[in-house]
């Protein structure tokens, strides 16, 4: 009996209509942990053969849902969704939080992978030790709000009465998708709660191509058993010591860089990137706090920290906005790049992306691109069916988000994403639009830029979005400090929080021990576990298909805007030199055990007991 | 002329509540001794998100769940004025939840006896943790004429509460999200 796991997951045929239950080997799981780790080996072990055949967004695709040992015991309960990426085509794990792991594990699972296509719009309803897949034909279409409303009615009265004397129940937790989903816009993320999102890879796009709304848990169980309980509330006390004295995220959440990142690191993208610096002082913390919260403190199962605060627009035209924060990714995207600089207008551009099921970052990210073409006359109003997106006009990008998610005019093109839709509109209008899409392989990047040097590890390694696994992710930066990715593979497939996690590396590991009982080293995550996950999803990448294969010469690099100086602030003029760039990649490829094209080579990937891997790569070895 | 000793309370201020579930966490641990969200003698109810609430007995005066009792399972601590449940007896017969007003009593997971708040000796872990982490949605106070009408009217349903917390929170908006 392992320890700390469920032990079980869920595989469902969508197509066929069947539920089954599959038993998690311990070696398995030795190997790849869970979360990121694990959907990774099951991805591959499904699809590797054949990757640059499939379709992520066809019914051979499968949606991977993995929670990991410390999920429910570490504070704030996060899961990792993966699976075949309609962005980069490669795999992600897209991590989010919330309560829904808590109540898979409770009902017995640790995860659940989904594959093929429901010929009508369906519902996943897990419940102790079983699963079914239900209707969702009165809740398609529905935003996210209204989604979570109709799932806590329906299942509620679901649970009430089959159990009349159980007392009151509680709510289920759900992953679900928004309009954005369904219409299979690839920035679409899977979503939680209210704004929560599993936003990068476009796993949303890949839940609607199922025609899956949602996937909705209630569990009635105990968290799993784990090996050494005293020890492991002596720790979780340690760790809940360490929440307690970060008080920076706590008192303002991620608000907190709002302000900063553009004003100190000139690191914040503004007009779609066209400049990084501003001294808006609208957009500080206090402002957002002051003006529009209304719960300062909200947070996930377990969860001291409380980064998450209710945000509410109560007057003026923009009122009745709801969202979380926002988050400062979203305080970038859905503000300082749209140019919107009041934090109304960013909570409302904020919550409408929420609502549609957008990941705030991939989904606004398209809509600064649009707004640069119309900024520059590419695009007009009656591309836009009348809109005008305009720099810092909130309303318009709320209807812009709008015209993405129903696919309407020029909105169907923009759902492709930001590098399918500049290589469509270009080949239309006949000119390059490259040089205004902010993305790497196909994925729309973090709000932290590269440019002025100054934005932590962002600035310190400027290669560290292009040569990552996960293209563009902002928490999973590839670096030659740290080995490469392994601290984001290890806290995606533990899997933990790393901004309520204050209590330092080691206690992790002893944490971890605790738990399932298993010796886990920073060296063996670095050179052996964190590592086989890397070359994995570094494969997949590399395959890509089948709409693109990315080319690593001209792909691994930064977008060419990140190669124009900043025009603006105190770090004007700067920007990376492009042939220590191309230096720092190859020093990267050396290290993670890559030839001078950037492929795994057949040693590391024999030493990583990884044979399957290196056979699928023969074809594009040179 | 009856005398009324002091009793301790736990006041709950659901605005305050950050949704975290710490509560639950450490109430399950000292009743159980694992993590186990649904037998925990609190649970936070989430009907709609940002709306958390804390949902446990607040031992009324008039103790309809003791006195309706078939079964005589229910008892009232002396000490504190918690509800004891006599776990030999319960039958999960259900009455207990019918006649609460805020239908607070549920199911053990084991869906063989009811559970509900027994204030932990008169050191509730649950406020603790909730003062600990600087919350302060749940505080043990000290009601010195004992617990009166209010008190006992803090006991509604999730459903209830929800709606009023909603409209506090969401203001005209609430209507379309509860």
């Amino acid at each position: 009996m392992v320890r700390g796991y469920a032990g079980r997951i869920l595989d469902i045929n969508l197509s066929e209509g069947s539920i089954d239950v599959l038993t998690l080997e311990e070696s398995i799981l030795r190997q790849y942990i869970g979360g990121r780790g694990l959907a990774a080996k099951i991805l591959w072990d499904r699809l590797g053969s054949r990757w640059r055949e499939i379709d992520p967004l066809g019914a051979e695709s499968l949606l991977v849902v993995m929670a990991g040992p410390l999920t429910g015991y570490i504070p704030g309960g996060r899961i990792c969704v993966s699976g075949k990426s309609p962005l980069c085509n490669g795999i992600i794990g897209s991590t989010v939080g919330g309560e829904f792991p808590i109540e898979l594990k409770c009902a017995g699972f640790d995860g659940l992978v989904v594959g093929g296509r429901s010929e009508k719009p369906a519902y996943i309803l897990i419940t102790d030790g079983q699963a079914e897949i239900r209707n969702a034909g009165k809740i398609w279409g529905l935003d996210g709000k209204q989604t979570i409303r109709a799932l806590n009615h329906e299942v509620r009265e679901i649970l009430a009465k089959a159990e009349p004397k159980y007392g009151e129940w509680k709510e289920p937790a759900s992953l679900y998708i928004g309009p954005a989903g369904e219409t299979l816009n690839r920035t679409a993320a899977v979503m939680q709660k209210w704004s929560h999102a599993a936003g990068y890879g476009g796993y949303g796009a890949v839940m609607g191509s199922k025609n899956l709304k949602a996937i909705t848990a209630k569990g009635t169980g105990p968290l799993p058993e784990i090996e050494n309980k005293e020890e492991m509330m002596s720790f979780l006390n340690q760790i809940r010591e360490g929440a307690f004295k970060s008080q920076t995220p706590m008192i303002w959440g991620t608000a907190n860089g709002g302000y900063p990142t553009g004003f100190k690191s000139s690191s914040e993208p503004v007009r779609n990137w066209q400049e990084e610096w501003h001294d808006e002082k609208s957009l500080s913390a206090d402002k957002f706090a002051w003006r529009l919260w209304v719960k300062r403190y909200w947070s996930d199962y377990g969860c001291p920290t409380a980064c998450l605060k209710i945000a509410v627009v109560k007057t003026g035209p923009l009122k009745g906005a709801i969202t979380d924060n926002p988050d400062y990714e979203l305080i970038a995207y859905c503000g300082t790049n749209l140019g919107i600089f009041n934090p109304e207008g960013v909570a409302y551009v904020s919550s409408i992306v929420d609502d549609l099921g957008f990941s705030g970052i991939n989904g606004p990210n398209v809509m600064g691109f649009a707004a640069e073409l119309c900024q520059r006359g590419i695009l007009t109003k009656e591309d836009f069916r009348g809109i005008e997106p305009r720099w810092g006009d909130a309303e318009a990008f709320g209807k812009l988000a709008w015209l993405m998610a129903k696919r309407e005019g020029i909105g169907d093109i923009l759902a492709e994403g930001t590098y399918r839709a500049a290589l469509k509109i270009g080949r239309m209008k006949g000119v390059d639009l490259l040089p205004f899409a902010v993305q790497f392989k196909g994925m729309e990047v973090g709000a932290h830029g590269i440019r002025s040097g100054l934005d932590g590890p962002f600035g310190k390694w400027p290669m560290c979005y292009a040569c990552s696994t996960q293209p563009g992710d902002h928490t999973s930066i590839a670096s030659t400090r740290f080995g490469g990715e392994a601290m984001s593979t290890l806290s995606d497939s533990l899997v933990y929080c790393t901004i309520s996690y204050r209590a330092g590396p080691d206690l992790l590991y002893e944490f971890f021990k605790t738990i399932t009982g298993w010796e886990l080293t920073p060296d063996d995550w670095a050179n052996n576990i964190g590592r086989r996950i890397i070359q994995i999803q570094r494969a997949a990448l590399l395959l890509g298909g089948p709409d693109f294969v990315w080319d690593l010469l001209r792909d691994e690099d930064n977008p060419s805007r990140w190669y124009e100086p900043l025009p603006s602030g105190p770090r004007k003029g700067a920007m990376p030199n492009r042939e220590e760039c191309l230096r720092m990649r190859s020093e990267y490829y050396q290290l993670m055990g890559w030839d001078d094209n950037g492929i795994p080579t057949s040693e590391e990937l024999r030493r990583l007991r990884l044979d399957d891997v290196d056979k699928a790569l023969e074809g594009i070895r040179k | 002329m009856f005398e009324v000793k002091p009793v301790i309370w736990i006041d709950r201020d659901y605005l305050k509540c950050s949704g975290c579930r710490m509560c639950e966490i450490v109430c399950s641990l000292h009743h159980e001794g694992m993590i186990w969200p649904e037998a925990s003698r609190i649970r936070v109810f989430m009907l709609v998100p940002g709306v958390e609430i804390p949902h446990l007995c607040t031992q009324c005066y008039d103790y309809p769940c003791v006195n309706s009792c078939p079964y005589k399972a229910l008892s009232q601590d002396e000490e504190t004025g918690a509800v004891k449940v006599d776990e030999e007896k319960c039958t999960a017969c259900g009455v207990c939840i019918n006649v609460c007003p805020g239908r607070v009593p549920h199911l053990h997971p084991d869906r063989k006896r009811i559970i509900i708040c027994d204030l932990c000796e008169g050191e509730p872990e649950c406020a603790k943790i909730c003062q600990k982490a600087g919350f302060n949605a749940l505080k043990v106070v000290t009601l010195r004429r004992g617990r009166g009408d209010t008190e006992k009217l803090v006991s509604r349903t999730p459903e209830e509460i929800t709606k009023d917390l909603a409209v506090n929170l969401y203001g005209e908006k609430a209507e379309e999200l509860v």
